[in-house]
């Protein structure tokens, strides 16, 4: 048995009996990164030692008889963007390189509290600036699917290492889609918590009013036994929400055993989808919708019309907090110092400093922050951000009042090539699309993988969304979706990674621009669903 | 520095109308700090009373202290503003090595208290009203210590040491509206505020308010315009001035300073300036043009502030009395004259007096220490009387002496000893062997000694010359290195007489 390829709920259930040790696991999956992650490098930092003893730690509780909880003995990878007392939290970038907190983020607290076993530190776009993890000061991830591919962004790292069996579950954050747009990319599954669900406390913030920590996994349940860990209230975060939460694997776990989504009212949003769209994508969302149809679901079309000012909103408001947010940076009291010349004064090191320890993109927002933030500015960008911020929470309040859940899809393309937009940030931004309305309003978003586009064999992602405090609704429907899928393929889409990563690059479809429509389907080998 | 032309204060008063404003910072006395759980407290080893969130480390966060909430709604309150419904912090952003986030987390447009009034009394009775624009919330910065350099400022420093200790200290920032009708009573008046705001929040107990320590900073803000002028003229803003003292004379100088330029046809420069107590002048700071561009905006990781209208109505109904109240109610209760009053109230000994009193101490002997020793200690250290002993052990003292342990000369000594930082008065007494011999047998016995050199004594009191007991008395004492109770001493030599 290849214990790197179980779910974390199987895994657990095997640990909970003792079939499997916590140790076995966490070998398993230290072993698989070694051979993966030199053609990945999903990881910035690997913790092996810390891990297993970690593991054994909790073989031994378990021996003794100590009541875990059901993720005790589960390793898991950690997006670098978190604070880790024991483990470097650079948030992939050269200014921060090598600082180790003094102190957990309450999400990893709370995983250690829960027995999880951390394997390290996973890599992302620098600061969560990015889609496509190409912006990490440490060089970029490759997709599993394909080594010349992006696996998303920020959060690639975390993606790739759960597609590729380094780890079976990770955690991420999402600020427009961080979390949800590599679940999209890698075949994985990935939930943006309701704003305030989890804990930012020791997430190294990129937008506070945006930010938001959530699991990645291969299956909608792991994500679910996940967050009742990682979730709830933490009165180290004035943002956190003091609501009592349902138990979110329970949800799931309903979801996959009922089948059915009758009754279940399902609206799709005009705004969100688009000619443009990669032909693939727009085609296997359209077989996800009548899948959900055929079950039960009702499919609703609705609109949504200030959607459409997302993007520009959501590209004030996140360099405005961001500038912000990355001033500390300064060399003063941690982090990287360069200083230029023997009488430099201590404005002239933090300069040098942050010139040096910041790359292009970060600079290129922080600039863009603290313009929009300039006295005279302020009004018409900020300002009016905030009230497009306003207008999309009504349009959300409004299309809740239809139906019960939102969907899309979850990126407006497969995984594009490395580097193939790394020199036009507006292309980059715009695979943001149809994610960030849910930061913007701070509503629950899940991205699940719904088939491979036919044209290029890559995986494609539908993006469920609840009202806020709803994230239970994502895990139910979303579980129900998940199992209509498998059965429809066969087993889960995972099982169709390409297993050796060398021979992954000779599956290219030669498109350059999947905003093209590609050629018809049956041309790519992995092309289609039953 | 120094070399600036002043003219006289009477003859700027008589050609232009002084515009004052202030802001005062008052730290508040709460236990941790106004977004970290690190202690709240003064001095320390540097870098000691931190927490992450003090040194900016990435991922902390804050969280609003609630005892400086309802501090701050009490001192709102006080200062007779409204409190608003819902107040928002804001980010101040501009970098300084002495912010750890390099922004400021204060609040900028909706401050939790706004519009309110404060009744302040000048030397001779005479009542200002000065109106309150808004009372605000904000956190301290750390404090800089520049190394090498001849001015102890940043320029010319071969170095700077940061001590965070004081970074995220809950701030209350009072800021008045534009003061007029001061004419040439501004300086006073000026000082006569900032007593009263310290008297408030001394008396609401939401901070130690000792300007020497910092608890409690002033900014002048002052402006001329020349009579007959609606226009405001351009202001300056003195910062720096550490005591009640300081800020008159601060007043009185940049009155001075600003009208000679504008005699002279010259223009005020907005700018800060720096008060120096040694020299009594004021120096340019940073220039402070409107333009400064803080980059305000909505603090993304705090929720605004909506104190219940329970807690508004529960926090009014605990506001002590105003100090004008006070003042009524402890002249009538210690039944002092108003020029007896009208002293402690120019030494600002008022609430020392209260609590001196509260301890135990008859009015007229606290008043007699107070204004008596205490103050010329005071005035020759150059220091405020309060700073010197606690009210509690100047009751402990009075009690002392009043029940005869001590002689007034032996309290005055015990007073030192406190005031030297040796412990309570019964701490000194006992260190400095200092009590009163008490014991008769002792006394009789030195009694007995003197006699014996002055036999003729006993006779000349029979004899009904009872100041001949003097002569005795002065050798007892003398003997017993002044540790007696002299009318004691009396009462027995001339109960020896009658023996």
């Amino acid at each position: 048995m290849d214990l790197t390829r179980l779910p974390a709920s199987e895994l657990a259930g095997l640990l909970s009996t003792g079939e499997v040790s916590s140790v076995e696991a966490t070998r398993a999956s230290l072993d698989r990164i070694a051979e993966a992650d030199g053609d990945l490098h999903a990881f910035l930092h690997v913790a092996g030692d810390a891990a297993i003893a970690r593991a054994s730690e909790i073989d031994q509780l378990r021996r003794d008889g100590r009541e875990l909880g059901p993720l005790a003995g589960v390793p898991i990878a950690i997006k670098d963007v978190l604070c880790t007392n024991d483990m470097p939290s650079t948030a992939a970038s050269r200014i921060l390189e090598g600082w180790i907190p003094p102190y957990d983020a309450t999400v990893v607290a709370r995983l250690r509290a829960a027995g999880m076993v951390p394997l390290g530190k996973t890599n992302m776009d620098e600061f969560a600036m990015g889609s496509s993890t190409e912006h990490s000061a440490y060089g970029p991830t490759r997709n599993p699917w394909a080594l010349d591919r992006i696996p998303g962004g920020s959060g690639g790292g975390s993606a790739a290492a759960v597609a590729a069996f380094e780890a079976p579950v990770a955690l991420g954050s999402d600020t427009g889609g961080s979390i949800r747009q590599p679940a999209a990319v890698t075949g994985t599954v990935g939930m943006k918590p309701t704003y305030g669900g989890v804990s930012r406390y020791g997430a190294i913030a990129l937008a506070s009013s945006l930010d938001q920590v959530g699991p990645v996994s291969r299956t909608v349940l792991d994500s679910a036994l996940v967050h009742d860990v990682i979730g709830g209230h933490d009165p180290h975060d004035s943002t956190s929400l003091r609501d009592p939460w349902p138990s979110f694997a329970e949800a799931a776990r309903a979801g996959a055993a009922s089948g059915s989504l009758a009754g279940v009212r399902v609206g799709v949003v005009r705004e969100l989808d688009s000619e443009g769209f990669q032909a693939g994508v727009r085609q296997r969302f359209d077989e996800a919708l009548a899948l959900m149809q055929n079950a039960g679901a009702e499919i609703v079309e609705i609109s949504a019309p200030n959607f459409e000012y997302a993007i520009a909103a959501y590209y004030l408001i996140l360099p405005a907090e961001a500038s912000s947010n990355l001033a500390k940076y300064d060399s003063v009291r941690f982090g990287l110092r360069v200083t230029p010349g023997e009488t430099a004064t201590v404005e002239q090191v933090m300069s040098a400093s942050r010139g040096a320890g910041f790359g292009p993109e970060v600079k290129r927002r922080i600039i863009l922050g603290t313009y929009a933030l300039s006295a005279g500015y302020y009004d018409a960008y900020y300002g009016s951000a905030q009230k497009v911020r306003t207008l999309i929470q009504r349009d959300f309040a409004a299309a809740f009042a239809q139906v019960d859940v939102l969907v899309s899809p979850a990126a407006p393309t497969t995984a594009f090539r490395l580097g193939e937009k790394l020199d036009d940030p507006l292309a980059m931004y715009l695979n943001d699309i149809t994610t960030i309305p849910a930061n913007l309003a701070g509503v629950p978003g899940m991205g699940l993988p719904i088939g491979l586009a036919p044209e290029d064999g890559l995986p494609v992602g539908i993006q469920l969304m609840a009202p806020a405090r709803e994230d239970a609704r994502l895990y139910t429907v979303g579980a129900t979706l998940e199992a209509l899928l498998h059965e429809s393929w066969g087993g889960p889409l995972l099982d169709r990674l390409p297993a050796d990563f060398g021979r992954s690059a000779a599956r290219e479809s030669g498109q350059p621009d999947h905003l093209v429509p590609a050629p018809g389907p049956g041309t790519e080998p992995d092309g289609g669903t039953a | 520095m120094g070399a600036d032309k002043l003219l006289s204060f009477e003859e700027a008063i008589e050609k232009y109308e002084p515009v004052l404003g202030f802001e005062v910072h008052v730290e508040l006395s709460t236990k941790t700090k106004m977004f970290s759980g690190a202690p709240n407290e003064f001095g320390g080893a540097p870098n000691t009373h931190v927490a992450p969130v003090d040194l900016g480390l990435p991922g902390s966060l804050p969280v609003v202290n609630e005892q400086a909430v309802r501090y701050a709604i009490s001192l709102g309150l006080a200062l007779g503003c409204s409190i608003a419904e819902s107040s928002r912090f804001a980010r101040k952003n501009y970098f300084y090595p002495d912010l750890a986030k390099n922004y400021q987390i204060s609040q900028y447009d909706e401050p939790i208290a706004f519009e309110g009034e404060v009744e302040v009394e000048l030397d001779d009775g005479t009542l200002v009203r000065v109106p309150i624009e808004r009372a605000h919330m904000e956190e301290d910065a750390g404090k800089l210590t520049h190394v090498g350099g001849a001015t102890g400022r940043i320029h010319g420093a071969e170095y700077s040491l940061v001590d965070y200790n004081r970074a995220g200290v809950p701030l209350v920032e009072i800021v008045t509206k534009p003061i007029f009708g001061a004419e040439d009573r501004a300086p006073e008046l000026a000082r006569a505020y900032v007593a009263t705001i310290r008297d408030i929040v001394r008396s609401l107990g939401v901070s130690e308010a000792r300007m020497e320590r910092g608890n409690l900073r002033c900014d002048a803000n002052i402006s001329l315009r020349p009579r007959g002028q609606e226009k405001l003229g351009t202001r300056t803003e003195t910062k720096n001035v550490n005591s009640l003292r300081s800020v008159e004379r601060a007043i009185r100088y940049e009155i001075q300073r600003q009208a000679a330029i504008l005699d002279a046809g010259g223009t005020i420069i907005q700018e800060t300036r720096h008060w120096h107590e040694d020299t009594g002048t004021t120096s340019p700071g940073r220039p402070k043009s409107d333009a400064d561009d803080y980059r305000y905006f909505p603090e993304p990781d705090l929720l605004p502030v909506m104190p219940s209208k329970e807690l508004i109505a529960e926090l009014r109904a605990a506001l002590p009395e105003s100090p004008a109240a006070f003042r009524r109610r402890l002249q009538a209760e210690y039944g002092f004259t108003d020029s007896e009053f009208r002293d402690i109230i120019n030494a600002n000994l008022l609430v020392e007096m209260e609590q001196t009193v509260a301890a135990g101490a008859a009015p007229a002997q606290a008043r007699k220490w107070w204004l008596g020793e205490i103050l010329r200690i005071a005035n020759a250290r150059g220091v405020e009387a309060g700073t010197l002993i606690t009210p509690l052990h100047v009751s402990e003292l009075i009690a002392l002496v009043e029940s005869g342990q001590l002689t007034d000369r032996l309290g005055r000594q015990v007073l030192e000893g406190v005031v030297a930082g040796e412990g309570s008065p019964d701490e000194v007494v006992k260190a400095r062997g200092l009590a009163v011999v008490s014991d008769d047998t002792a006394l009789l016995a030195a009694i007995d000694e003197a006699l014996a050199s002055q036999p003729d004594v006993l006779d000349k009191i029979r004899d009904g010359k009872v100041q001949a007991a003097g002569a005795v008395i002065g050798a007892v004492m003398k003997a017993m290195r002044g540790q007696a109770d002299a009318a004691r001493v009396r009462e027995l030599v001339l109960e020896r007489a009658q023996a």
